[in-house]
């Protein structure tokens, strides 16, 4: 109970723990034969084990980390793609900066930007709209990229470029929707999945239902959650009564932030950007229906995709993954992190092969912060 | 990428932009206000909101706000969300 006394109402945190521990033992929860559950978002996965939350929970809980992290699931294509427009005369290339260091074929961004490409660090998709009104003479691009909590900012800032008539700003728009994934999880008959911690920032936009169908339509429960590890270790109790129960439900347990219905501005800006994508590439995953968006024709004069001929615009890119790099085994559960053949070897935080350890959301990233770095020593 | 960082609204930079100026953990940044925007602005102000990649996405309590700091600084979030407002300030400065 070591990491208990980090929480800030350890009480609290004993009751909750012992009740989980109750509930499990009651549904016959047990090392060899555990509940699988998934967190969808890598800032949860970050939490589960920032707080040690993966040890201090019954022994019959297991913890499947999910693709919930948009940079861990960016193939590689996508990064050969930003720096292709990046290196193009004329062109500021705008991003945030998790995006950064995810490699490509040849290089990651980072690389690019020491090789001589204007690439630039944003916090906001408006520092790159305020890089256009200050720079007419460029071309600036800004790399779309994030789940719905992230969407409606994109859109917004493209509305606001077309309000302004701002015609040397664009977005590489690779934005990706959360229930796509899960219910691509749910069809694979490989993955033993019993219930859902569901990401509580993307509820703050789209709101609970749109995780209706997987309580309807495959018996799942999901528990949306909040980020402290009170919030995950209650939601992780929902998730284990509806088990109990024989229910299988959309509960909210982030209710304080979570709209049952989402956030009306951003889902209507998120509604007249963008049209959903016949189907998205993701790493690790493959090709998923309906799981990415794109620009609307109305906004094509800010789609880089058109301006620049690339992306899907032009054709797929088939890429294969690094050798040996296993995120897509860990991101869909199949693997642990430190059961890589790479983990600690030829990836690491500070020269990553793939994905999983570049995001500080990633699931490897998470297992070698806080302690996978010393799992891996026995075996060196 | 995708944590919000709770911030307080101190005051309306400009109304038709629906930019405000928010105090993230000391340090003041512009956001836009659109998606928590009822009617006239200036009811904004004194304000805590989730900030995220520089749109203020929901309206909290001080007392959430204060718990959530407290969690982001744990996970290191919050220096992460700071360094990125810098790097965007930087970003705009030509570097």
């Amino acid at each position: 109970m070591k990491f208990a006394s980090e929480f800030r109402d350890p009480k609290a945190a004993k009751v909750l723990l012992a009740e989980i521990a109750k509930v499990a033992d009651q549904i016959g929860a047990m090392k060899d034969k555990p509940v699988h559950i998934m967190e969808v978002c890598g800032g949860h996965t970050h939490s589960i084990f920032r707080y040690g939350l993966d040890k201090l929970v019954h022994e019959g809980i297991e913890f499947i980390h999910g693709p919930g992290c948009p940079v861990c699931v960016l193939p590689r294509a996508r990064v050969d793609e930003c720096i292709e427009i990046a290196e193009r005369e004329g062109v500021i290339f705008t991003t945030f900066g998790d995006a950064m260091r995810v490699p490509g074929t040849k290089k990651s961004l980072l690389q690019a930007k020491a090789d001589g490409a204007d690439i630039r660090m944003v916090y906001s998709p408006l520092d790159a709209l305020e890089l256009a009104r200050r720079n007419p003479e460029r071309e600036v691009v800004f790399f779309g990229l994030g789940f719905e909590t992230t969407t409606p900012s994109t859109a917004l800032a493209i509305q606001q470029a077309a309000r302004e008539g701002l015609g040397n700003f664009s977005v590489f728009c690779n934005h990706i929707t959360v229930p796509e994934p899960i219910k691509a999880l749910l069809d694979d008959p490989h993955m033993c999945l019993d219930g859902f911690i569901g990401p509580g920032h993307v509820s703050m936009v789209i709101g609970i239902h749109p995780y209706d169908f997987i309580a309807q339509d495959y018996g799942k429960p999901i528990a949306v959650a909040g980020f402290e590890p009170l919030d995950l270790l209650q939601s992780v109790l929902m998730v284990l009564r509806q088990i109990a129960e024989g229910r299988a439900e959309v509960e909210n347990q982030y209710a304080r932030v979570v709209p049952e219905y989402g956030n009306p501005v951003s889902l209507a800006a998120i509604d007249d950007v963008y049209e959903t994508r016949p189907s998205f590439e993701w790493r690790g995953l493959g090709e998923i229906d309906k799981s990415g968006l794109r620009i609307r024709t109305q906004y094509e004069a800010y789609d880089a995709e058109e301006k620049f001929g690339i992306g899907y615009a032009a054709g797929r890119r088939e890429v294969e993954e690094a050798e040996g790099c296993a995120c897509g085994q860990v991101m869909t559960g199949r693997m642990k992190p430190v059961e890589c053949p790479q983990f600690g070897r030829g990836c690491t935080p500070e020269m990553p092969l793939g994905a999983l350890m570049v995001s500080s959301e990633g699931a490897c990233a998470a297992y070698w912060q806080y302690g996978g770095a010393r799992a891996v020593e026995p075996a060196e | 990428m995708c944590l919000g960082i709770p911030g307080q609204i101190v005051a309306i930079t400009d109304e038709t932009r629906q930019m405000a100026m928010a105090e993230v953990s000391g340090v003041r940044r512009e956001v836009n206000v659109a998606c928590v925007a009822e009617g006239a602005l200036e009811g904004l102000v004194g304000q805590w909101a989730l900030i995220h990649v520089g749109f203020a996405m929901s309206l909290i309590d001080e007392d959430e706000a204060e718990k959530t700091l407290i969690a982001l600084r744990d996970l290191g979030e919050a220096q992460e969300a700071l360094e990125q407002m810098a790097a965007g300030d930087a970003a705009l400065a030509g570097e």
